[in-house]
């Protein structure tokens, strides 16, 4: 059973796909709504412990998302088990939100997509926007119903890229999102994230560099279509029909881009490269260029 | 494994973890994270002298303090939105305090491995207490005697 959109945004209606969104308002006055199950993804694996929207279940990347040996997603036997236990079952609407303007919360969206979840939202604005609008938080545990969630084969075919497809793809529209410093090969690493780097620094070549935050809006929300049209069409070139590869540093900043282009510009062919600068940048023998410049494809 | 002896309340801290399961772990760190003191008045109006720790992924500053009698205190201060954070600082203020110098340059580098924490809060997290802990360490050898 799915639950209706939210339809009360105009700002969404403007968006190729306005039921990915929704608002603290319309959350709050469903909370509690069968068939609708909200989901909290943070990059502090603590911080839904100090307050949640009443009834959201954790969802941990790093614990639950990742598989705990080879860098990769679990498989379908593992999200249909962690999907059980969350009390998700295939048909639920799942409304996920998050901290740090909803990075890992996209993130998640993106991973539950892989595995063909179909009506995965974000909450617009995250874990801030939902405080700052003073909505209620809790600490009171929440005890999903277990489900009988399926085994659904992850499909990496469609949304994922990995460094072949993207040697492959070279000559195609990419979009790094990662902050100027890092692009240029300033800093091999985010500032504030100095043990996630790589060997090399710089980008691949032709990327464009759009920093994720470009789309964030200062009610940390998403920018309307307008804004988002001028960045990253007119901005980074991007046109209707391209193929279109993001990525970041591990994956989950670029996801955040990943969703503005699918889900609210409306590309279809947009892939989220998730080994993305810590595997390219560590990588024997691919081609990186340094400097602000996107640079060129290499001749083959 | 390493067999230093380990000053008593890490000693004691990483006993508290290990004795517990993997989601309790994260309640008691959580609780950790909730008694992390406020830094010092002087400290507090004067964040410039305290150091930013780059390992970790959200801001977070530390201070140490080794007195005449080459005491050590450690301060620490966290966003409350940085829960785990605050709470790596808050295990690492509570049982460094009170050390001598010595005994702090002493305390394993890989202490933060220790506690059991690893798989419930991935290694990534983690090693922003280790980079908090080498900082530390940075201090106490540049303030003893300074």
């Amino acid at each position: 059973m799915t639950v209706e959109f939210d339809t009360t945004s105009p700002k969404f209606a403007a968006y190729s796909e306005p039921g990915r969104l929704v608002t603290g308002e319309w959350l709050q006055e469903r909370l509690g709504t069968p068939g609708l199950v909200v989901v909290e993804s943070d990059e502090d694996v603590l911080l839904y412990e100090t307050g949640h929207i009443p009834g959201a279940v954790k969802v941990d990347w790093h614990t639950e998302l990742n598989d705990p040996v080879v860098r990769d997603y679990v498989d379908g036997e593992g999200f249909a088990k962690l999907l059980s236990r969350k009390g998700i079952s295939r048909d639920d609407t799942v409304v996920i939100y998050g901290d740090k303007n909803n990075w890992w919360a996209a993130y998640a969206l993106w991973v539950f997509s892989l595995f063909g979840h179909e009506d995965v939202r974000l909450l617009d604005g995250g874990r801030d926007k939902w405080i700052s609008e003073g909505r209620p938080l809790t600490t009171d545990a929440t005890t999903p119903e277990p489900t009988d969630y399926p085994v659904v084969e992850r499909d990496d075919s469609v949304l994922r890229a990995y460094k072949e497809d993207v040697l492959a793809h070279l000559g195609n529209p990419l979009i790094d999102v990662r902050s100027p410093e890092e692009y240029s090969g300033e800093r091999t690493s985010a500032p504030a994230y100095p043990e996630e780097g790589a060997l090399r620094a710089g980008h691949i070549p032709t990327a464009q560099s759009v920093p994720w935050a470009k789309a964030v809006a200062e009610d940390g929300g998403f920018k309307s279509r307008e804004e988002l049209d001028a960045i990253y069409r007119e901005g980074a070139g991007l046109k209707d029909g391209d193929s279109v590869v993001a990525y970041c540093r591990i994956g989950e900043r670029s996801s955040h881009t990943w969703f503005v282009l699918k889900h609210l510009l409306g590309f279809d062919d947009v892939r989220n490269y998730d080994g993305s600068w810590t595997e390219w940048g560590s990588a024997v023998r691919v081609p990186i260029v340094s400097g602000a410049e996107p640079g060129e494809v290499p001749g083959r | 494994m390493s067999e230093t002896v380990l000053p008593a309340r890490l000693a004691e801290i990483r006993e508290e973890f290990l004795e517990l399961d993997e989601p309790d772990r994260l309640q008691l760190l959580l609780e950790f994270s909730q008694e992390l003191p406020e830094v010092p008045a002087q400290y507090a109006d004067h964040p410039e002298m305290c150091e930013r720790v780059a390992e970790c992924q959200s801001p977070v500053y530390i201070v140490i303090d080794v007195d005449d009698d080459d005491r050590v205190a450690m301060h620490a201060t966290a966003p409350a939105e940085a829960p785990t954070t605050r709470g790596f600082a808050s295990i690492l203020a509570q049982g460094l305090t009170g050390l001598t110098a010595d005994e702090v340059l002493a305390v394993p580098d890989d202490f933060p491995q220790s506690i059991g924490l690893t798989r419930a809060v991935s290694p990534l997290r983690i090693a922003g207490m280790t980079g908090m802990l080498m900082r530390a360490k940075r201090q106490v050898r540049a303030k003893r005697g300074a």
